[in-house]
């Protein structure tokens, strides 16, 4: 394959991984946004949905399609649940001190993590895409009769993947009416601003606090069953997206929604491009050097505005 | 009795009970115990930062590993033998826990932690990413007929097992005595209350910036002696795991407390110890004891003794 | 060196955005007398003094201390030239005891003799009137003692200016008094720069008073001069002296 192409199809992939880390990145985001508070288990969310998913799909018998939808209802709602329970138990009895809750999440990862090798077992299991048609693209090239359309052999994406890049686009815009639009996103943003003067004003600032963590889960987990046909289940599988949801917040600016959307653009496209081209442990070395200048040289990130 | 002479006496009758275990417990146990001082000094080196000073880093597994490889490959590529390897090892730390300080302390609080959390990430994926001298994840491995120094064969039990008290002895006092000295409590001072630090003529972030440093290359010796007495080196010690370990002993011990470190890690390994045998989810288990850390116990065992029984304890 | 002026200041301001918080001062502090800056909330005196001890970068002008410009100072520096500072809100080490929070204070000049930081911590302890109370933690005391430990810790650094940021605020009338008395017995000793928002305690213990008003300075002068000049009974005085 040419150049061209070659980055044509780096770029897809680019926008496949962007789409998840979006979702991801959007609900430790909004997590911290909110609540203040950095959630180290998230990445454990994330792969909870996607072994959910598995168990839901494996359940399922008929058509694959079946088993993924009810897996893309299911699982963001149990993983919600759970989330919820446990800042409820844990998170909110500790008053979200900083250093503690920082603590108190490892450990939740660590329970998580090992909780589902000792149900789910060590090995990697596939899920099966509701639908999987090979698209191949055309690419234009000047050749001696002019401008041409050809279709350079491997230049392809499959039907599944372009709906992951449409379902994570539609999932977000709902996202940001439901905050911007409606009481619900009212309460969430006075809760954010000021939640001594919220809980003055009548916010159940606790309640509030317990559904957002379980938001900020649900949507990883969202992202998680939109891969697991992808990518298969396993229960380390939290560790990367972790790590690139917290560059992505970082990067975006701590707290800063739009941010968080335009650097996982940003991150998830240069990480399809990058690792097409170079090798991916630089890639990684350098993304998280990066992030770690930024958080010293621009704390409030590449977009966010200094906090006063 | 002062409360100095306590702390004294507690000190010295903790380093005469570890040298007493040698001819009282059972082989099995002698071999953890070595292994459990050389961990006690990392989580010494990490409580001198974060129980006292207040700086909670994620990212101590870069300053271990520094000192493990500064060791390790300056003997398996530059032939270099154990003592000038071990100095090797304690400089790169020091260069290291220096250049990360200095990076890293231009935040606080949650940022700090995700920093240093981020550098070492970048360091255990380099380790990696240089796996044609590091040997990656699989490591390597320091042939026995190198491990010795000054006439001793560091590889035999009895010289291991007191190399390990050793140097477990040196830093746990230095420790203890310079938490004492006005510097330590300067940097008590500073984890009490930075800006009333500042504000008494104290330049905060120099005195930060010494504790990482000394903080580091204490974690990088327990690195450098880890490789020296058990033969191996590998990238599993600079994951993200081997940060949140000395943040666990600490936590489980006592913070900002002299003793906490040995106790968190005698109890956190047992614990590993005997779970590993039933399940091979054993990490299950560490996140149980922080998620109740943090609920009932914030201070450790040493730390809730201190509350409670103890009030002179250092 | 100017002799008569322990601190001044030429054209100081402090924007924040577009607002101005202060605006231009010139300022100048007699040295070894008591100076009290008054002005009603809102005035700039906080942000005034912040920018003098270094805790508030300025926007622009100069900060001269013994006819230095400090300007470039951090600061920790400026305290080492024998500045102390107490907080407006209860700024105490709460988790450690009165000792070890005054040794902290006296330890940054005294060093590491041992002897001279007791005798130092004893001495001021005594000067409070907190000796009993050596042991305890600091956080544990009333709000009246925190306010008198921040004083002793002052005054453990054997300062040269001392700035007191609102230190009667949240005492009790015989507190008050006490303050007072600490204060008029160190006249002449040391410099003191006291905000202050009880008349009473000005009146009893200011050589010269300072009115700030909308960032800017409004009046300076002895206590009579300040209390006979309309502009400031028109700003400040007519509306807080019955306070």
């Amino acid at each position: 394959m040419d150049f061209g192409p070659h980055l044509l199809l780096a770029s897809l992939e680019g926008a496949v991984t962007a789409a998840i880390l979006a979702l991801t990145a959007m609900g430790l985001s909004i997590v911290f946004g909110v609540m203040r508070v950095v959630n180290v288990a998230h990445g454990e969310f994330y792969m909870l949905g996607a072994v959910i998913a598995w168990w839901v799909t494996s359940l399922v018998g008929g058509h694959p399609a079946i088993g993924f939808v009810l897996a893309l209802g299911i699982a963001p709602l149990v993983v919600g649940l759970m989330a919820a329970a446990a800042d409820k138990l844990i998170l909110q009895k500790i008053n979200y001190d900083p250093d503690r809750t920082i603590v108190a999440t490892i450990g939740l990862m660590y329970i998580i993590q090992q909780t589902t090798l000792m149900t789910f077992g060590p090995d990697a299991r596939p899920v099966q895409p509701p639908f999987n048609t090979r698209l191949a693209l055309p690419w234009f090239e000047y050749g001696e009769s002019g401008f041409a359309m050809v279709w350079p052999w491997g230049l392809s994406i499959t039907s599944y993947k372009l709906f992951v890049i449409v379902a994570a686009v539609a999932i977000l815009t709902t996202l940001w009416l439901v905050i911007t639009r409606s009481k619900i996103g009212l309460i969430m943003r006075a809760t954010q601003l000021d939640s001594e003067t919220a809980q003055a004003f009548g916010v159940p600032v606790d309640r509030v606090y317990m559904w957002v963590f379980g938001l900020g889960a649900g949507l990883a987990a969202v992202g998680a069953v939109l891969v697991v046909p992808i990518q298969q289940a396993h229960y380390l599988m939290g560790h990367d997206p972790l790590l690139l949801a917290f560059i992505t917040v970082i990067i975006g600016g701590l707290g800063s929604l739009p941010g968080t959307i335009i650097a996982a653009i940003l991150i998830g496209m240069s990480d399809g491009v990058i690792s097409v081209f170079f090798s991916p442990t630089l890639a990684k070395i350098i993304a998280t050097l990066v992030v770690a200048m930024v958080l010293a040289f621009r704390p409030q990130g590449l977009l966010g505005r200094s906090v006063h | 009795m002062t409360d100095t002479q306590r702390s004294q006496g507690l000190h010295l009758g903790v380093i005469a009970l570890l040298a007493a275990a040698f001819f009282i417990l059972p082989t099995y146990h002698v071999g953890n115990l070595s292994r459990i001082m050389v961990l006690a000094i990392y989580a010494i080196g990490y409580n001198f930062l974060f129980g006292y000073t207040g700086l909670l880093s994620l990212g101590h597994a870069l300053f271990f590993a520094a000192g493990m490889y500064g060791l390790g490959l300056s003997m398996e590529l530059f032939d270099l033998s154990a003592a000038p390897a071990l100095i090797v090892g304690l400089a790169s730390a020091l260069v290291v826990s220096a250049v990360i300080g200095f990076l890293a302390l231009r935040t606080s609080g949650v940022s700090f932690m995700i920093v240093t959390l981020m550098f070492a990430q970048a360091g255990y994926l380099t380790i990696l990413y240089f796996g044609s001298y590091t040997r990656g994840d699989e490591g390597f491995v320091i042939p026995q007929a190198d491990r010795a120094m000054f006439g001793f064969d560091l590889s035999n039990d009895t010289t291991r097992y007191f190399a390990a008290l050793l140097l477990f002895s040196i830093c746990f006092l230095a420790v203890a005595r310079l938490v004492q000295s006005p510097f330590g409590r300067t940097l008590i001072a500073i984890r009490e209350n930075e800006e009333r630090a500042r504000m008494l003529g104290y330049n905060t972030v120099s005195h930060k910036l010494k504790a990482v440093i000394i903080s580091g290359t204490i974690s990088g010796l327990a690195g450098a002696a880890y490789a020296l007495l058990f033969g191996y080196a590998g990238a599993t010690f600079a994951t993200v795991q081997y940060s949140i370990f000395p943040l666990l002993w600490v936590l489980l011990g006592g913070a900002g407390t002299t003793i906490g470190p040995l106790i968190g890690v005698i109890f956190m390994f047992y614990l590993i110890d005997l779970s590993s045998s039933i399940t091979s989810a054993y990490m299950l288990i560490a996140g149980v004891v922080l998620v109740l850390l943090t609920l009932f116990a914030p201070q450790g065992l040493a730390g809730e003794l201190r509350k409670r029984v103890f009030k002179w304890m250092p | 060196m100017d002799a008569m002026n322990i601190l001044s200041t030429k054209g100081l301001t402090k924007a924040y955005g577009g607002i101005k918080a202060n605006t231009d001062i010139d300022f100048v502090l007699p040295r070894g007398k008591t100076m009290a800056l008054i002005g009603p909330n809102g005035a700039g005196k906080s942000t005034f003094v912040g920018m003098l001890c270094g805790r508030i970068p300025a926007t622009s002008g100069d900060v001269f201390f013994e006819g230095q410009n400090i300007n470039a100072l951090a600061a920790h520096q400026r305290i080492s030239l024998g500045i102390a500072y107490t907080f407006q809100i209860t700024s105490v080490f709460a988790g450690l005891s009165l000792h070890e929070n005054v040794a902290l204070a006296a330890r940054r000049r005294l060093g590491t003799d041992t002897a001279a930081v007791n005798a130092k911590v004893a001495d001021v302890l005594a000067r409070v009137g907190l000796t009993e109370r050596t042991d305890q933690i600091a956080g544990d005391l009333s709000y009246g003692h925190q306010r008198l430990l921040e004083i002793a810790m002052g005054l453990a650094q054997d300062p040269r200016l001392f700035i007191l940021d609102e230190p009667t605020q949240g005492l009790a009338d015989s507190e008050v008094a006490d303050f007072i008395a600490l204060i008029n017995a160190l006249a002449g000793e040391t410099t003191i720069l006291l905000i202050e928002h009880n008349m009473h305690v000005v009146m009893q213990t200011a050589a010269y008073i300072t009115v700030l008003n909308g960032g800017e300075i409004l009046a300076a002068g002895t206590p009579d001069e300040i209390h006979a000049n309309e502009a400031v009974q028109a700003a400040y005085l007519g509306t807080t002296t019955n306070a």
